[in-house]
């Protein structure tokens, strides 16, 4: 997220990389990773699949050297892409949304070049050896890990409703944590909700389409009257064509800048959250701690206020380094968001422009139309 | 008349009857007794002609048993009850019975198609006396039926005359359409064809019992037009009933409410309706001349030719309290003097039903594409008269004006049609007699109908040769032509339906921004989704609006042009009857050549001559009926190279506006983006 990675341990330009290609084999997905070091020479492309990605996210997240890791906002990896015809359109698109739109997995690929940006700019994660490998070696990196990394999704919704509760020592993050459980669904909300207005201009498109073909079956050339009309419903096929295509681009607009960015914003705010959530196991762990030095008895006592110590140590870096990633956070989701927004508006402006160029054309030639 | 009393009759004397009870329990006891008293009156007075007599029996019951009971089909035995049985219930003190009894013999003694004439004269006679009830607006009518017998016999003899005479003041009165028979002119009160006047005569009936039972169940109708005052609906109640033409002041309002009173004929609510009726009236009388009064007299005389009519826009506003329509004409005409001339006259939708049917009957048969009405949509009208103020009533209104529009657009636009006096009647003058009958006409039994005449006719012409190939191409192109247009109509109507769902998805993604835009903390993200919620709120208003021209410009037109070509197919039909009809004629001849041919073998002369009396008569008709023919092809070989031109000319014209609302949209649009841009660059 950080522009400029001077520090990072990582040689390879964030920005710079691309996910350049993405080819289908089967129910498999490779995609084309390109990127550049840090001097802005000697490109590199690498081949990886989805499950490359989900090994790089959890050598990031098992990082055993790297206590403030817990702190760190992960950027989130997308959902496993569903290629498969196995799976219907419906369930596709149920869950990836905004990212199962668009031809050839365009919107998924940027999503996943989103991720991978975001990690190589991380000051903390950046530093990951594996990154590196991910983002240079042409072998592919070694096999997957236990999918049992920190983050069981299951054992985490369980702890999580045990532990959502728990009141924070610190007023910031206790107004983080609920903001954040207030956003995230307010935001998963604007992004389903736009996903619909998506899907509808698409279905006009698509209704567009068949009314415009139908219109040329209309077609009758065999006498002067017949003549005129044929041409007033080709112009019209025309017209209605030029809808069609109009459609199709503000939906692509729609889904390639603000779609994709409500989806990611929606995305990192559920990053936060667990990371708010961790640092509240933390905190459960250390109240635990503090109880277990007023409770224990004298001959463990020493050790038990070892350990609460050391638990209160590393908690307090965490909080540290979390609070931390959340102004960071904070200052970033805004700029990405800004940037989106700003995309979007100029597309569907320029997109209005050029519909309304050839409307009034159209008008013109209408107008003109002898009848 | 067969086909028809086999369908109805039997029920409607007790349906009527029953109807009747409740009412007329609750009726108030003068009104009551104007009714009884004429019709007491006249019953008593033997010496007047059987005509005159008769009417006042009918009054009771005509309303109810007459138009269904009697042409043919009932026994006297039947009517006897029904008429007694109602009059008894009716009124059980007055000498009912005896009219009852006595006219019988009168009624039933006569020739069917007499008393049916006689009949139907008189059931138009029971609303006049209906008219009695009203106080105010004294037609001479009205007067005599609230007074004393020999007024009464004033009035009918008036009214009524005898026989002839009786008849034809009558179609002046009435304004009866041409085709109805001499004999019958009232009929065309209820039904200009005698089948159909058991269906109408019913729902007639109805209201005219209704009427003098003080309308309870009128009210409703009004209730449900949404009428602001309980007033107007009493008053208009008494007043619609009274469907009689000459009844100049109320002819026009009253027309408008029966054909939707019948739907509401049975939700009966109970209203108080007697004071206000006076006031109401002034106001129908007030409210017509309220735009821009134009005598009727006068804009005809000052009306140049039709045909110098260059252009003739219409525009219609439905009133939707009183439903009765407002149609605007500004008439632009060669002549300076008549620039700018603008007419207003006050229709109501079965007015526009009627003037179809006029035309109809009058020009389709020499093969003219006579546009078709709107059709009446029951569903929407219910949900206009019942429904609270929303979008979909606002909406059936809006179409229906619309609808209007067009349909008297293409009247005017027709040459011939223009010149036809019923036309001009309809934009001129200020008060157009009811029109009638347009109960058969509208909705779907209507389209059932023609659409079964149509096969028949097909079916029966499909041995037809055509000798000419332009015809057969054209019939095919007109039927392929349907099917594109049903196809395409059906891909409009969805895309309006997706532009909806557009729209109402924007606005709630809308509304989700702006739940985003207040739980922000960073203001200047929080304005600017703010903003957003804003400019998408805006742009589902443009969705909604675009669907609106997505329907009205091409669901409408396509629909419009699906019907035109009905009636398109329908002047083919006439074409192949007039072919027919010359057939048949030539058959004959040919039959009544082979029978001279026979007698002269068989050497009778003294049949002889007559035979060729007939044929010579058939030759005449046979070569009168090829003209026909001729002349039927053709008009309908220039009505169809016309209606093709006028289609490409609608189209053409429609394609435009479109345009002109996509182009809209997308400059709306632009600058909403434009107005935003800036906000979202704000962000810092």
């Amino acid at each position: 997220m950080d522009a400029s990675n001077k520090e990072s341990a990582l040689n390879v330009n964030a920005s710079s990389i691309k996910i350049s290609d993405v080819s289908q084999d089967g129910d498999m997905l490779t995609f084309a990773i390109t990127s550049q070091n840090l001097s802005g020479s000697g490109g590199v492309c690498v081949f990886r699949t989805y499950e490359d990605f989900i090994w790089l996210q959890q050598s990031l997240f098992s990082q055993e050297d790297v206590p403030e890791l817990q702190g760190v906002i992960f950027p989130p990896l997308p959902d496993k892409p569903l290629p498969s015809h196995s799976h219907t359109q419906a369930k596709v698109l149920k869950q990836l949304g905004f990212l199962s739109l668009g031809d050839k997995w365009q919107i998924y690929c940027k999503a996943l070049e989103l991720y991978l940006q975001q990690v190589a700019a991380h000051t903390l994660l950046s530093k990951n050896k594996e990154l590196y490998n991910f983002l240079s070696s042409s072998e592919s990196p070694g096999k997957q890990r236990s999918k049992k990394g920190i983050f069981n999704r299951l054992s985490q919704v369980m702890e999580e409703m045990r532990k959502e509760g728990h009141k924070d020592v610190d007023e910031f993050f206790q107004s983080e944590r609920d903001k954040t459980t207030n956003l995230s669904v307010l935001f998963k909300v604007a992004t389903e909700k736009f996903l619909e207005v998506v899907l509808t201009k698409q279905k006009l498109a698509l209704a567009c389409g068949h009314f415009s073909t139908s219109l040329h079956l209309c077609v009758n050339q065999e006498n002067a009257d017949a003549v005129a009309f044929s041409k007033i419903c080709l112009k019209l096929s025309d017209i209605i064509e030029t809808m069609k295509r109009n459609f199709e681009k503000v939906s692509d607009n729609d889904m390639s800048t603000l779609g994709l960015g409500l989806e990611l914003e929606s995305r990192y705010q559920e990053a936060k959250r667990e990371m708010l959530f961790r640092r509240t196991c933390r905190l459960v762990e250390l109240d635990n701690a503090n109880k277990n030095v007023d409770r224990a008895k004298p001959n463990k006592k020493a050790h038990m206020e070892e350990v609460q110590k050391a638990t209160q140590k590393e908690f307090n870096l965490i909080s540290s380094v979390a609070k931390q990633e959340i102004v960071h956070y904070h200052r970033t989701r805004v700029q990405v968001l800004r940037d989106f927004l700003i995309d979007w508006c100029e597309k569907q402006l320029s997109t209005a422009q050029e519909s309304s160029t050839l409307f009034s054309q159209y008008l013109e030639a209408c107008k003109g139309l002898a009848v | 008349m067969a086909a028809s009393s086999e369908r109805s009759p039997p029920p409607f004397p007790e349906l009527e009857d029953q109807e009747l009870e409740p009412e007329l329990e609750d009726e108030d006891s003068d009104e009551g007794a104007d009714i009884f008293t004429g019709s007491t009156l006249s019953s008593m007075d033997p010496p007047l002609p059987v005509s005159t007599s008769e009417p006042d029996k009918d009054i009771f019951s005509g309303p109810r048993a007459e138009p269904l009971n009697n042409p043919l089909s009932e026994t006297a035995a039947e009517q006897l009850k029904a008429v007694s049985g109602a009059s008894s219930k009716a009124k059980g003190d007055v000498p009912v019975e005896e009219a009852g009894s006595e006219e019988p013999d009168d009624l039933f003694s006569d020739p069917l198609g007499e008393s049916g004439a006689e009949l139907e004269t008189h059931t138009s006679n029971a609303p006049l006396l209906d008219f009695s009830e009203e106080p105010p607006k004294s037609d001479p009518i009205k007067k005599a039926a609230s007074s004393v017998a020999a007024e009464k016999k004033v009035l009918h003899t008036d009214l009524f005359g005898d026989g002839v005479d009786d008849d034809e003041d009558k179609d002046d009165l009435f304004k009866t359409p041409p085709g109805a028979m001499m004999k019958k002119p009232q009929a065309s009160l209820f039904r200009a064809e005698p089948d159909d006047i058991f269906p109408e005569a019913k729902t007639e009936a109805k209201p005219a019992t209704k009427a003098s039972a003080k309308q309870p169940n009128n009210a409703p109708t009004d209730l449900f037009t949404e009428e602001p005052f309980t007033v107007m609906p009493a008053a208009r109640a008494a007043v619609k009933p009274a469907a009689i033409p000459s009844a100049n002041t109320s002819s026009k309002t009253n027309g408008l409410h029966s054909d939707e009173e019948d739907l509401f004929a049975e939700a009966t609510v109970e209203l108080s309706l007697d004071s206000p009726r006076n006031d109401r009236r002034k106001r129908d009388a007030m409210k017509p001349s309220e735009p821009v009064p134009c005598p009727s007299t006068s804009t005809s005389s000052s009306k140049p030719q039709p045909k110098k009519l260059e252009e003739l826009e219409e525009e219609e506003k439905e009133d939707k309290f009183d439903l009765n329509i407002s149609v605007t004409n500004p008439e632009k005409t060669t002549l300076s003097m008549f620039r700018s001339k603008q007419l207003t006259v006050r229709r109501r939708f079965s007015d526009f039903l009627g003037l179809y049917e006029k035309l109809s009957e009058k020009h389709s048969p020499n093969g003219y594409i006579v546009p078709p009405a709107p059709e009446k949509s029951i569903l929407g009208m219910t949900k206009v008269k019942v429904g609270k103020e929303d979008l979909s009533s606002d909406e059936f209104v809006e179409r229906r004006r619309a609808a209007l529009e067009r349909y008297l657009q293409r009247v005017v636009s027709h040459p011939s049609l223009l010149q036809d006096p019923d036309v001009r009647e309809f934009l001129e003058k200020e008060e157009l007699p009811r029109a009638v009958s347009t109960q058969a006409l509208s909705g779907a039994g209507f389209l059932k109908m023609i659409n079964k005449a149509t096969d028949a006719v097909s079916k029966m012409t499909i041995k037809m040769n055509e000798s000419d190939v332009w015809f057969e191409e054209k019939l095919q192109e007109v039927e392929s032509e349907d099917q594109q247009l049903r196809k395409l109509h059906g891909m409009v109507e969805s895309l309006v339906n997706h532009r909806k769902e557009l729209s109402v998805n924007t606005a709630v993604f809308a509304k989700s921004v702006a739940m985003l835009g207040s739980s922000e903390d960073n203001t200047a993200l929080s304005r600017a989704l703010s903003q957003l919620a804003e400019v998408e709120d805006r742009i589902e208003q443009l969705h909604q609006d675009q669907a609106a021209n997505d329907f009205f410009i091409f669901a409408e037109l396509l629909a419009d042009y699906i019907r035109l070509l009905g009636a398109v197919r329908a002047c083919f039909d006439q074409r192949m009857k007039a072919w027919q009809r010359w057939q048949d004629g030539q058959n004959m001849l040919q039959k009544k050549r082979e029978a001279e041919a026979k007698l002269l073998w068989a050497n009778k002369p003294e049949k002889l001559q007559q035979a060729k009396d007939e044929i010579g008569e058939w030759e005449g008709r046979v070569s009168q009926y090829e003209r026909d023919f001729d002349r039927v092809s053709a008009t309908v070989r220039k009505e169809v190279m016309r209606f093709e031109k006028e289609k490409t000319r609608d189209f053409k014209k429609q394609i435009i506006k479109y345009l002109q609302s996509l182009l809209h949209s997308e400059q709306q649009l632009i600058k909403y983006w434009e107005a935003f841009l800036p906000e979202a660059k704000a962000i810092a």
